[in-house]
């Protein structure tokens, strides 16, 4: 039709110039993704040139750097690859969903869920890794099963709700961890504080399979539901008329995210900060153009990397990478304070 | 262009309400086709309520609503979205995205799972920003603009989604009355040039009486009265549904009936005879 | 406002119920004393035994636990009028946190080690992290109780964290550890009493002298300021002496959560609303939760103890999802 024709003109330009500052964005976060990865690979104690590390990669028997980075540097890495993205992506879809970038699943309990089903497992049972990955999966699934049942007043879901219930679950959770490394014994106590901040530390490739499996299934999924979240975030009267099936998008979304950060967390421990920092960072960097879910998996990569790298190499002590995301995450949360207070979204 | 053949929407002794109270009892209706409607009545009366359910946000714990003779409930999500659309009271503002993009959803129930804009979708959004006069601020971010034109956004994006029937629920209150007029106005444009069905609830009687072409009259939850402006607008009426005396005049401008409240202070001049108590 | 109905026998019950702790408290514990120990260590200053030595301290301990309970009760009613939100208390909205990051950040790095430092740090950190999270209550708009909690809730999580980064490198302290990441009264001696009382007093003493005024707060700002009270002063006032309560307790006995929350709400179901009355019976309901917490960890956790501070959190918790399913909560 032509006499609409300008119209379209205007609003065909208007949206190609947002989507070109969104995929710029991304483009970017994913150069700095692999970067990092790389830096992961070839520094350590002993820093291996590139060609080694390729060499190494390909399986050829490489003097020294076969072990240090077939066995200890590319575990590590993928799982700071693959928990940032878990984290970043499931942290996203918790903001989008609960309408508020503070609610997130560390402050609703389910990674605080995890970790105490884990702790637990380690200071009482006394179990092997497997048992506490499977533990730390199960408790986080449960958690969100039973934050979500108890928003519930008769048949009335509210999100206002759930992210009460979830605060109370934390609490408890919390005072759960706190109260096992009470009682834990010495020996148990280096692998229970593990699971108080997250680390990187002592993860080997078999406890990769799970979580690998899960991101490739699950965050692509998330990805796929860009449009229904984008609905979504108009309220659910306006999502509704517009045709979205509102509990069974809203079902899909939080179970895909509490399995993807359940399972992060039971592979690295619940690294503080990534789940709450990478939606909104994201959402700055792409703007309102385009969904900000894989942009927020991609910062939380970067974030969990580089936390990594600072807390083995920037100081003369090592730490886990909890502990940096974890000072990262406080001075943030306080800017974003001040900017939702200022927005009129507090 | 040609008047599109009107759906039908009937409720058929509905009763509905949420959060476990039954807020509409016994409720009986016909949306009149390619017509303008409004539903009036006083606070809390159920009026949100009714077209809620009435759009399908709510459904009723008895009695049945038909689409076209089929149960609205059995129509599939997107197929009803084509149809039907509703403009809640207070949708919420995403930060950072533009006009141009706000109005762009009002397409997902014709949307494919994948893939971008078609060409429809490009034009429908170019038509609906067009009539609505928002073309210039289509690269401004919604949470950047005024009230009036915020509530010309939703209305755009709502006419983006193509639907035959629209309902709207309260689009002008909180808008200056140059902006209530001018969405009324705009309204009208649609239904006399496109044949789109309008419900809408609005809390201003005489500007309901002036726009509306059929009028339901809500108190408690039921339906006190429905017809058309002057057959609603009457002193016993308007007594029943909001406890007003009042007398009702012809309004000079659009000849509609228009309610002149009785109060304490202002009782009825014998002199006028321009007055028909 | 008159007194509220059965003040009195509530009154009374409160008395009883605290007599009751508190012998509950001295009698109860690792091991549990007898008659003759108690008698020794109340009334037999020269009596040597171990057990009189246990009872002598749990006196102290009781005491100590009291104060804290009163303190965290009256915070808790305090932050709740001057926030006009339900579930504001120190713990929740990450009051106690931020007190215990800055007394840890101060042992860490600046080697504190006096009363005197202590509590001036753990005040130093309440009021800025309540600055910051009591901002957004007013300065918010649209701000409803639960954005005011979540803010809360983040902003515990975060500093916690950093609480957390503090102290791991440095964990073989576990003592230490523990007790700031959880409180506890069992470090509560006399001494520790007798720092704490004038603040105690201080503090309560305002929130009785400020619980008029609150009372006109609560119609809200507007019908407040048009009775007259200047609603800015009001705020600020009772915000300190909330502040104040909480940021002692969390110096002497670490970060405790709930305890605000289940005495506030438990008077204000048998007594009403009337911040006049809601005051010193939060103190003492607080007193009776906080103790019976206590007694209940030392004696679950034999023979060592389980802090009081995750007790109240077992507690608190359901009372929170019992609060949050009852009231109509306002959609985000």
């Amino acid at each position: 039709m032509n006499q609409y024709s300008k119209t379209v003109t205007v609003i065909k330009k208007v949206r190609s110039m947002r989507k070109r500052r969104g995929y710029l964005a991304a483009g970017i976060l994913a150069a700095l993704v692999l970067a990092l990865c790389c830096a992961m690979l070839m520094l350590g104690s002993t820093i291996y040139p590139v060609k080694d590390v390729i060499r190494a990669l390909l399986g050829e028997q490489v003097q020294g750097a076969s072990f240090a980075v077939g066995t200890i540097r590319l575990p590590r890495m993928l799982a700071g690859l693959l928990a940032g993205l878990a984290f970043g992506i499931g942290g996203a879809v918790f903001q989008t969903m609960l309408r508020n970038p503070l609610a997130n699943p560390n402050v609703i309990g389910i990674t605080a869920g995890s970790s105490a089903a884990a702790v637990f497992c380690i200071v009482i049972l006394h179990a092997g890794r497997s048992v506490v990955t499977l533990a730390a999966i199960a408790a986080g699934l449960a958690a969100a099963l039973f934050i979500y049942l108890l928003s519930f007043r008769g048949k009335s879901f509210s999100i206002g709700r759930m992210i009460i219930v979830g605060i109370a679950i934390q609490a408890v959770c919390h005072s759960v961890i706190l109260y096992m490394m009470l009682i834990a014994r010495v020996s148990d106590i280096p692998a229970a504080l593990r699971w108080l901040e997250g680390s990187l530390n002592g993860v080997q490739m078999a406890d990769l399979r799970l979580l690998s499996i899960a991101v490739l299934v699950l965050a692509p999924a998330a990805i796929f539901m860009s449009r229904h979240l984008a609905m979504l975030e108009l309220g659910d009267q306006a999502a509704a008329s517009l045709g979205v099936h509102i509990d069974r998008t809203r079902i899909v979304l939080i179970v895909s995210a509490v399995i993807l950060v359940a399972v992060a967390t039971s592979v690295t421990g619940p690294i503080a900060a990534v789940a709450f920092l990478s939606g909104p960072i994201a959402k700055r960097l792409v703007g309102g153009g385009m969904s900000a879910i894989l942009p927020a998996g991609l910062v939380g990569a970067s974030l969990v990397l580089t936390a990594d790298l600072i807390g083995q190499f920037a100081f003369p002590v090592r730490y886990p990478v909890g502990i940096i995301t974890g000072i990262i995450g406080a001075p943030y949360l306080i800017y974003l304070l001040i900017r939702l207070n200022r927005r009129g979204e507090l | 262009m040609a008047m599109a053949p009107a759906h039908t929407l009937a409720a058929d002794r509905i009763a509905a309400g949420y959060d476990g109270r039954v807020i509409l009892q016994d409720i009986s209706l016909e949306i009149p086709g390619n017509k303008i409607s409004v539903i009036i009545g006083s606070n809390a009366c159920g009026k949100s309520t009714l077209l809620k359910t009435l759009a399908r946000l709510i459904k009723p714990v008895s009695g049945t609503i038909t689409l076209d003779g089929r149960p609205i409930h059995s129509i599939p999500s997107k197929q009803l979205a084509r149809i039907v659309g509703l403009l809640p009271q207070s949708p919420i503002v995403p930060e950072g995205i533009s006009v141009a993009d706000l109005v762009g959803r009002g397409r997902f129930p014709h949307q494919k799972l994948f893939g971008g804009w078609s060409k429809k979708d490009y034009e429908a959004v170019a038509e609906a920003m067009d009539m609505m006069n928002i073309t210039e601020l289509a690269n401004a971010n919604i949470d950047e603009l005024s009230g009036g034109q915020r509530q010309r956004v939703w209305i755009a994006m709502a006419l983006a989604q193509q639907t035959d029937i629209l309902f709207l629920d309260e689009p002008t209150t909180f808008l200056d009355i140059t902006y209530q007029v001018e969405i009324l106005d705009l309204l009208t444009d649609l239904n006399r040039t496109f044949g789109k069905t309008i419900v809408m609830v609005l809390h201003d009687i005489n500007l309901a009486a002036r726009y509306a072409d059929y009028m339901f009259a809500m108190k408690n939850g039921r339906l006190v009265a429905q017809g058309t402006p002057s057959q609603v607008i009457t002193r016993e009426i308007v007594k029943e549904v909001f406890g007003l005396e009042c007398a009702v005049i012809t309004d000079p401008v659009s000849a509609s009936p228009s309610v002149v409240p009785i109060g304490r202070h202002h009782a009825l001049h014998p002199v006028s005879t321009a007055m028909t108590p | 406002m008159t007194r509220p109905k059965h003040f009195t026998k509530i009154l009374t019950l409160g008395i009883l119920l605290i007599v009751l702790c508190a012998a509950a408290s001295i009698v109860f514990g690792s091991r549990p004393s007898t008659m003759q120990e108690v008698l020794d260590g109340l009334f037999r200053p020269e009596a040597d035994s171990y057990g009189a030595h246990v009872v002598r301290q749990r006196v102290s301990r009781t005491v100590f636990g009291f104060f804290c309970g009163a303190a965290l009760g009256v915070s808790g009613a305090l932050m709740q009028s001057v926030t006009r939100n339900p579930l504001a208390d120190p713990g929740i909205l990450g009051v106690n946190t931020g007190a215990a990051l800055f007394v840890v950040s101060g042992i860490a790095f600046l080697n504190i080690s006096t009363a005197g430092e202590y509590i001036g740090l753990a005040l130093l950190g309440s009021s800025i992290t309540a600055i910051v999270v009591f901002g957004i209550s007013f300065l918010g708009r649209g701000s409803t109780p639960i954005k005011l909690v979540l803010a809360g809730a983040a902003t515990g999580v975060a500093l916690s964290s950093l609480v957390t980064a503090i102290l791991l490198p440095r964990s073989y302290v576990m003592e230490t550890f523990r007790f700031w990441q959880v409180g506890s009264v069992g470090a509560g001696d006399w001494q520790a009493v007798a720092i704490f009382l004038p603040f105690l007093l201080v503090g309560i003493g305002t929130a009785v002298a400020m619980a008029p005024a609150l009372n006109a707060l609560a119609l809200g700002d507007e019908a407040a300021q048009g009775l007259g009270a200047r609603t800015g002063l009001i705020r600020l006032v009772s915000a300190a002496a909330g502040v104040l309560l909480c940021g002692v307790t969390t110096a002497l006995a670490g970060p405790i959560g709930f305890v605000g929350l289940l005495a506030t709400h438990v008077v204000r179901l048998l007594l009403g609303p009337d911040i006049r009355y809601l005051i010193p019976m939060s103190a003492l309901a607080g007193a009776v939760v906080l103790t019976v917490s206590d007694v209940c960890g030392r004696l679950i956790g034999r023979p060592g103890e389980l802090e009081v501070g995750i007790i109240t959190a077992f507690i608190g918790a359901p009372l929170l999802i019992a609060l949050a399913k009852n009231m109509k909560v306002r959609s985000l």
